[in-house]
């Protein structure tokens, strides 16, 4: 949604506002946490599940219903419950509940998290300063699949700011196709490339992104 | 799982947001395969114990300490390694500084990542379509809606956070808080700062 039109004011916050404004906020971000140690699916692969959500639903939905709705989704396509289960529950054992997330192992498990660096033979691309041009910002292993390149920065020139090393592909990742690490890189894009009427055309986006939706542009 | 082929299990669910978590959570609960009891010490976790004190205190220390500074814009996650500041959504962090010259802001356009083991769980704005859509576009628009105007010559630059590297900013000290100890520091750093929706002292 980067540079779409239309949204409105952005309403800041308000000192006295809780963390989460609604119990159900805690409970939706909780019960998705937690469903994570079922290791069903990884990190793209839900947030892939949200983006797959109908857009007249992905439009309509607050944020923790995207969540709760795409976990939904996730638990029913990767066969851990069936969708009679939501409103008819059944008491009876899953294989899976020896990987329940319990009480104890929470402290542990929010601290450790999910480190997405690798190691990778091969040195990077593209070197600190140089100018690059994105690709189309489509999933080529599947059509209408996960990808981390915007919209907006498709098919733009920026500069390499920063080389993060090599990181898990979300492309790949998403789709159960292997993590087929790649070289990450910050990218920098002058406003004036990336819109027609930009607010001051000497402001700079940096995007991360990956080593494949890029490709080498020739300096003048 | 591409887009168009996915059934929308969803609908199933009652449509009210708060039956719908009930519905889902009592399936589970009942399959053995959550734990109310995890989820209590998840959200206590978010709610009372990791939010934006962390980075306030790594970033008054940064403004400081000269060099705990440039060790911090190097290689944060030793640091943050030493503090206990590690963890989920904050796996890969980068500090970026604000200087007379250089604005920084913070944003996710994609879904709404976020340095959680320095700033907790992102405000609901950050998470807004609004937010997410222009910033990008118009940030110097955006700012004003945080009461902030930067100086003329000073440029903006926006981080989508795209990739799993999380961003924090390191605000300007204002002069006037200069000969403010770390603690006094601390507690005027506000989150909207280390994302880059405010300066230094202003409220929220």
């Amino acid at each position: 949604m980067g540079g779409r039109y239309g949204d409105g004011a952005i309403q800041p916050a308000s000192i006295t506002d809780k963390t989460f404004k609604e119990t159900w906020h805690a409970r939706a971000l909780a019960v998705t946490l937690a469903t994570g140690s079922l290791r069903q699916w990884n990190l793209d692969m839900s947030r892939h599940a949200r983006e797959c959500l109908p857009p007249k639903d992905y439009c309509a939905f607050s944020y923790y219903d995207k969540w709760i709705s795409a976990l939904a989704n996730l638990l029913v396509a990767k066969g851990v419950i069936s969708p009679d289960e939501f409103l008819d529950p059944v008491q009876k054992m899953h294989p899976l509940s020896s990987r329940k997330l319990l009480a104890a192992d929470v402290a542990g498990v929010l601290s450790k998290g999910a480190p997405t660096s690798r190691s990778v033979e091969g040195s990077p691309k593209f070197l600190l300063g140089q100018s690059v041009k994105t690709r189309r910002a489509d999933n080529k292993f599947i059509s209408g699949g996960h990808t981390r390149l915007p919209k907006y920065v498709e098919r733009c020139e920026g500069k390499i700011e920063i080389c993060h090393g090599a990181h898990v592909f979300p492309d790949t990742h998403a789709h159960g196709l292997g993590e087929q690490p790649e070289h990450l890189y910050t990218v920098s894009f002058l406003t004036s490339e990336l819109w027609e009427s930009p607010e001051n055309p000497s402001d700079t986006l940096c995007v991360d992104i990956w080593e494949s939706y890029m490709e080498p542009v020739n300096d003048p | 799982m591409p887009h168009d082929v996915e059934k929308h299990s969803h609908s199933l669910l009652p449509s009210d947001p708060e039956l719908k978590v009930k519905a889902l959570e009592t399936a589970l609960v009942k399959r053995g395969l959550i734990d109310p009891a995890a989820l209590d010490e998840i959200i206590d976790t978010y709610q009372n114990k990791i939010g934006p004190k962390n980075g306030a205190t790594i970033v008054a220390k940064a403004l400081l300490d000269k060099n705990f500074k440039k060790d911090l814009l190097g290689d944060p996650m030793q640091i943050l390694e030493k503090h206990g500041f590690l963890g989920r959504q904050g796996e890969h962090i980068k500090v970026v500084e604000n200087t007379p010259e250089v604005h920084n802001i913070v944003v996710c356009t994609l879904c709404s990542c976020y340095p959680w083991p320095l700033l907790g769980i992102p405000p609901t704005w950050y998470k807004s379509d609004e937010y997410r859509s222009r910033v990008v576009r118009e940030p110097r628009k955006c700012l004003l809606e945080f009461g902030v105007t930067l100086p003329k010559n000073t440029k903006v630059r926006v981080w989508d956070s795209t990739a799993e590297i999380r961003y924090m900013v390191l605000p300007i000290l204002p002069d006037k808080y200069k000969g403010f100890d770390e603690e006094q520091l601390s507690e005027i750093i506000s989150r909207d700062a280390m994302i880059g929706t405010a300066l230094i002292g202003d409220q929220s």
